[in-house]
C-alpha cells in the first residue's frame, strides 16, 4: 500500500495548506471545511448546553428563582433550535466533509467552492439568530417548533429575523446536501459499487436525499409565516379560512424526516465502530442499507404523530399510529445486527467503542418511549408532557450526539495524526453516561406523572425529580469541558498513530498515513 | 477507464462574499420588512448593499467557472457533477412548490370545507356560524378579521369567455416557449448557432410576454377585482403559488438571456459542450411544469 500512499503525496500542483486566516476563509479543501464544521458545531453546542443549564437551574425547584417567564421561553427556544440546526446537522455535516471523501476514494468534494459557502453561511445565520436576543421584544419565544399562530400573531417583531436566518441556514444545508449527494454519486473510486460502499456514505447519502426533500418545505413554511404575519395572507388564520394546524402539517412535513437526518449518519458511524472493536465483519450489511432506506422512505408518512391531539379525523389517527409503528421495524432490524456483530466477537472498550455500545442501548430506550407515543390513545395522555421531553432526548442526545462523540473519538487520530489519551476519554464517556442518564430518565417519571414541557414553574409533587434532572445536567454539562480539553490535547500532540489507528479497521481512509495528508487521493485507489 | 483529473480550486474568495451578501441580504431584508409602515428607514440600504455584492460575485463566479471551461481545466467527471447538482437542486425547488400545492390541498379539502360545517371535523362551523363553505373562497370566514373580500377571482370563466381569460395565453405562451427552447437545443446539437441564437432569442422574448400577461393579471386582480393578498385564502393561496413561479419565470427567463449574450457575444456553446445552456433550459422546463399544475389546480378545478 505505501507505494500507492507515496504517488498520492507527490502531487504536480497541490501542497499543503495556505498560511493565515485566510486559509479558513477561502478554503476548498473538504478536511479544512469539516474542521471548521465540526468547531462550529462544537461552539453552539456549548451556547445551546447553557442555555439548557439556564432552564435546568430554573427548574431546579419549583417556583420562579432564577428568570422570568419571558427569557425562560426564549432560552428554551433557542436551545431546541440552535442544537438541532447549530449543533448536531453542523457535526454531521463536518464528519460527512472530511470522511465520504476519503471513504470512497475522491480527491475532495464535488463541488469545493460550494462546499465552502455551505460552510460560512452558519456563522452569519446563527448570529442573526443569537442577535435577536438583543432585539426589542425579546428572541423568538415561541419553542423550536414555532407553531402558528404563537409564531404569527403573537410573536416578537425578531420573529422576522428568525425567518430570514430559517432561510439561510436551509440553503446551507441544500447546498451541503447537494454536493454529498453529488461526491458520492459521481466520485466514488472505480470498482466500489454501491453495495460496497462504507455505511457511513450509505447513510449521508440517505441523509442527504432527506434533507434536499424537506428543507425547501420548512423555507415553505416560514415564508407562509412571513406573508402572514407582514403581508395580510391567512395561510395559518382561521378568520381568513386558513388553518393553524396546517402549519403544524407542514411543520412535521419536515420536522419528522428531520429527526431522521439526526440519526442515520448515527447508525453509520455506530456500523463502523462496533464493526471495528468486534473485530468481525459487520452482520448484515445489505440489511443495514435496506432498513436505512425504508426508514428514509416511511418517514414521510408519519408527521402526524407529533399531532395526534389538535382534532384529526379518526382515518387519520390510525393511518400515523400504524405507520409510525411501521418505523420500529427497519429499526429493530439494525439494532439486532448491532448486536450480532458484538456477538462472539472479541471485543475491546475503547472511548469510541463504549460511546457506540451506549448509543445502542440508550437510542433503543428512546426507540421504545417513541413506540408508546406512537400509540394514539396512550399519546393523548404523554402528549407535551416530560415524557416526551425524554423520548427526544433519549434519541438525540446518548442518540445523536454519542455518536457524535464516538465518531471524534475513532477518527481523531486520523485527522491529527495524535492518540487522544484513552484514560480522559474513558472518564469523559463515563461522566457522560452517567449525566445524561441521571438527566432524562427521570422526566419520563414526572411526565407520566403528568408535568407538562415548556413550563418554567411546576407542581410541588415533581420536586424531587426535577431537582435530581438538574444535577444531572450540570454534571453532563460540565463533562463537555473535559470533552474539549481532551480535543485540544489531542490535535496538540500525543501518541503517534499509524495508519491503520486500530486493530480491526477497515476502510480506505486507514489505508493513508495519519494524519491524513492535506489532499488524500487525487488518483483513486483501486477497489476489489 | 482512462483517469481524468479532477479539478479542485485552491482557494476561492468568492464564497465568502456570496455568504457576506447573504448576510447583508436578509438583515436588510428582515430590518425593512419589519420597519414597514414607518418612516425612514435605513435597512433598505443594507438590503441594496447586499444585492450588489451578491450580483457581483456571482458575475465573476460563474465567469471563473466558464473561463475554466474554456481552458480545459474540468474534466467529463467535473461536468457530471455539475449535472448532477443542477438535477438536485430543481428537486429542491419541486418541494419547495410541494409546500405551497400541500396547502392549497389541505385549505380546499379540510380547512375550509370544516369550516363550512361539511366532513369530520364539521364541528369547527360553530366559530362562524353561517359560513359557508366554498372554493374559491369568495367571503373569509370571519367578516370582521379585517381581510377584505374579493368581488371576483381568477378561476375558470366557462367556455363562453374562454379567449379573454388571461391564463389560457399564458399557458399558450409558457408552453409554446417550452417547445421553442427544445428547438433551440435541437439547433445546437446540429451546429447551427444561428438558428440556436433565434430560438433562444423567441423564447426570452416570449418569457417576457408571459411576465406582462402575469402583471396585467395582477393589475386586474388588485384594481378591478378586488382580489389581493388580503383577501383571505383564496388571495393567499393564489398570489403565493402564481407568485413564487413568475419569480422563478423571471430567474429562468433571465438565465435564458444571459445564455442567449453568450452565445451572441462570445461565441459560447459548441455542439457537445453546452452545460450552462442545457441547466438553464432544464430549468425553463421545470417552471413550465409547474404552470401547468397551477393552472390545472389554481385556475381550472
Ligand atoms: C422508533 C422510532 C421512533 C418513534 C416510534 C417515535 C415516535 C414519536 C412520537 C409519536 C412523538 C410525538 C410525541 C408527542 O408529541 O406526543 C415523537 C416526538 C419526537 N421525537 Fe420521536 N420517535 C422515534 C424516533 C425518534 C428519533 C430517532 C428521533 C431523533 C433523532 C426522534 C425525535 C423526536 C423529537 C425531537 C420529538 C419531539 C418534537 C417536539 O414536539 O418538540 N424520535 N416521537
Ligand atoms: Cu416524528
Amino acid at each position: 500500500m505505501s507505494a500507492v500512499i507515496e504517488s498520492h503525496n507527490h502531487d504536480d500542483h497541490h501542497h499543503g495548506p495556505a498560511k493565515g486566516l485566510t486559509r479558513w476563509l477561502y478554503t476548498t479543501n473538504h478536511k479544512d471545511i469539516g474542521s471548521l464544521y465540526l468547531w462550529f458545531s462544537f461552539a453552539m453546542f456549548l451556547i445551546g448546553g447553557a442555555m439548557a443549564l439556564v432552564i435546568r437551574a430554573e427548574l431546579f425547584q419549583p417556583g420562579m428563582q432564577i428568570v422570568e417567564p419571558e427569557f425562560y421561553n426564549q432560552m428554551l427556544t433557542l436551545h431546541g433550535l440552535i442544537m438541532v440546526f447549530g449543533a448536531v446537522m453542523p457535526a454531521f455535516v463536518g464528519l460527512a466533509n472530511w470522511l465520504v471523501p476519503m471513504m470512497v476514494g475522491a480527491p475532495d468534494m464535488a463541488l469545493p467552492r460550494m462546499n465552502n459557502l455551505s460552510f460560512w453561511i452558519l456563522p452569519f445565520a446563527f448570529f442573526i439568530l443569537l442577535s435577536s436576543l438583543f432585539m426589542e421584544g425579546g428572541a423568538p419565544n415561541f419553542g423550536w417548533t414555532f407553531y402558528a399562530p404563537l409564531s404569527t400573531t403573537y410573536a416578537p417583531p425578531s420573529v422576522t429575523f428568525f425567518i430570514f436566518a430559517v432561510h439561510i441556514m436551509g440553503a446551507s444545508s441544500i447546498m451541503g446536501s447537494i454536493n454529498v449527494i453529488v461526491t458520492i454519486m459521481n466520485m466514488r473510486a472505480p470498482g466500489m459499487t454501491l453495495m460496497k460502499m462504507p455505511l457511513f456514505v450509505w447513510s449521508w447519502l440517505i441523509t442527504a436525499y432527506l434533507l434536499i426533500a424537506v428543507m425547501p418545505v420548512l423555507a415553505g413554511a416560514v415564508t407562509m409565516m412571513l406573508m402572514d404575519i407582514h403581508f395580510g395572507t391567512s395561510f395559518f388564520n382561521a378568520a381568513g379560512g386558513g388553518d393553524p394546524v396546517l402549519f403544524q402539517h407542514i411543520f412535521w412535513f419536515f420536522g419528522h424526516p428531520e429527526v431522521y437526518i439526526m440519526i442515520l449518519p448515527a447508525f453509520g458511524i455506530a456500523s463502523h465502530i462496533i464493526e471495528t472493536f468486534s473485530r468481525k465483519q459487520l452482520f448484515g450489511y445489505a440489511s443495514m442499507v435496506w432498513a436505512m432506506a425504508s426508514i428514509a422512505i416511511l418517514s414521510f408518512v408519519v408527521w402526524a404523530h407529533h399531532m395526534f391531539t389538535v382534532g384529526l379525523p379518526l382515518a387519520a389517527e390510525l393511518f400515523f399510529m400504524w405507520a409510525t409503528m411501521l418505523i420500529a421495524v427497519p429499526t429493530g432490524v439494525k439494532v439486532f445486527n448491532w448486536v450480532t456483530t458484538m456477538f462472539k466477537g472479541s471485543i475491546t472498550y475503547e472511548t469510541p467503542m463504549l460511546f457506540a455500545i451506549a448509543f445502542v442501548v440508550l437510542f433503543t430506550i428512546g426507540g421504545f418511549s417513541g413506540l408508546m407515543l406512537a400509540i394514539t390513545p396512550a399519546d393523548f395522555q404523554y402528549h407535551d408532557t416530560y415524557f416526551v421531553v425524554a423520548h427526544f432526548h433519549y434519541v438525540l442526545v446518548p442518540g445523536s450526539i454519542f455518536s457524535i462523540m464516538a465518531a471524534v473519538y475513532y477518527w481523531i487520530p486520523k485527522w491529527t495524526g495524535n492518540m487522544y489519551d484513552e484514560r480522559l476519554g474513558k472518564l469523559h464517556f463515563w461522566l457522560s453516561f452517567v449525566g445524561v442518564n441521571v438527566t432524562f430518565f427521570p422526566q419520563h417519571w414526572i411526565g407520566l406523572a403528568g408535568m407538562p414541557r415548556r413550563i418554567p414553574d411546576y407542581a410541588l409533587q415533581f420536586a424531587d425529580w426535577n431537582m435530581i434532572s438538574s444535577v444531572g445536567a450540570f454534571l453532563f454539562g460540565a463533562s463537555q469541558i473535559l470533552f474539549l480539553f481532551i480535543v485540544l490535547k489531542t490535535v496538540m500532540g500525543g501518541k503517534k498513530a499509524t495508519p491503520e489507528v486500530w486493530e480491526g479497521s477497515r476502510g480506505l481512509e486507514w489505508t493513508v498515513e495519519s494524519p491524513a495528508p492535506y489532499h488524500t487521493f487525487t488518483t483513486p485507489p483501486k477497489v476489489s | 477507464m482512462s483517469y481524468q483529473k479532477y479539478y479542485v480550486p485552491e482557494e476561492s474568495k468568492y464564497p465568502i462574499y456570496i455568504a457576506t451578501a447573504l448576510f447583508l441580504l436578509v438583515m436588510g431584508a428582515a430590518g425593512t420588512i419589519n420597519d414597514l409602515g414607518k418612516p425612514a428607514s435605513n435597512s433598505v440600504y443594507i438590503l441594496y448593499s447586499g444585492f450588489a455584492v451578491f450580483a457581483a460575485t456571482l458575475y465573476f463566479w460563474f465567469r471563473a467557472v466558464i473561463r475554466e471551461h474554456i481552458a480545459g481545466l474540468d474534466s467529463s467527471q467535473l461536468q457530471k457533477s455539475f449535472v448532477f447538482g443542477m438535477g438536485w437542486f430543481i428537486f429542491s425547488e419541486v418541494m419547495f412548490f410541494a409546500a405551497f400545492f400541500g396547502a392549497l390541498f389541505y385549505v380546499r379539502n379540510f380547512s375550509v370545507p370544516w369550516l363550512g360545517g361539511e366532513g369530520e371535523k364539521g364541528l369547527a362551523n360553530m366559530l362562524w356560524e353561517g359560513f359557508e363553505s366554498s372554493w374559491p373562497v369568495m367571503s373569509t370566514p370571519d367578516a370582521g378579521s379585517g381581510y377584505v373580500l374579493a368581488d371576483k377571482n381568477m378561476s375558470w370563466p366557462g367556455w363562453s369567455n374562454v379567449l379573454k381569460w388571461l391564463p389560457l395565453w399564458n399557458t399558450i405562451v409558457l408552453l409554446s416557449s417550452s417547445v421553442t427552447v427544445h428547438f433551440a437545443h435541437l439547433a445546437l446539437k446540429n451546429d447551427n448557432k444561428k438558428s440556436f441564437n433565434t430560438w433562444l432569442g423567441v423564447t426570452v422574448a416570449l418569457a417576457l410576454i408571459f411576465v406582462g400577461l402575469q402583471a396585467a393579471e395582477y393589475y386586474e386582480a388588485y384594481a378591478h377585482y378586488g382580489l389581493t393578498l388580503n383577501s383571505g385564502i383564496y388571495g393567499s393561496t393564489f398570489f403565493m403559488l402564481t407568485g413564487f413561479h413568475g419569480f422563478h419565470v423571471m430567474m429562468g427567463g433571465f438565465m435564458l438571456a444571459v445564455m442567449l449574450c453568450r452565445s451572441v457575444f462570445y461565441n459560447h456553446f459548441d455542439p457537445h459542450s453546452h452545460f450552462g445552456f442545457e441547466a438553464a433550459s432544464w430549468y425553463w422546463h421545470f417552471v413550465d411544469v409547474v404552470w401547468v399544475m397551477l393552472f390545472l389546480f389554481v385556475y381550472i378545478l
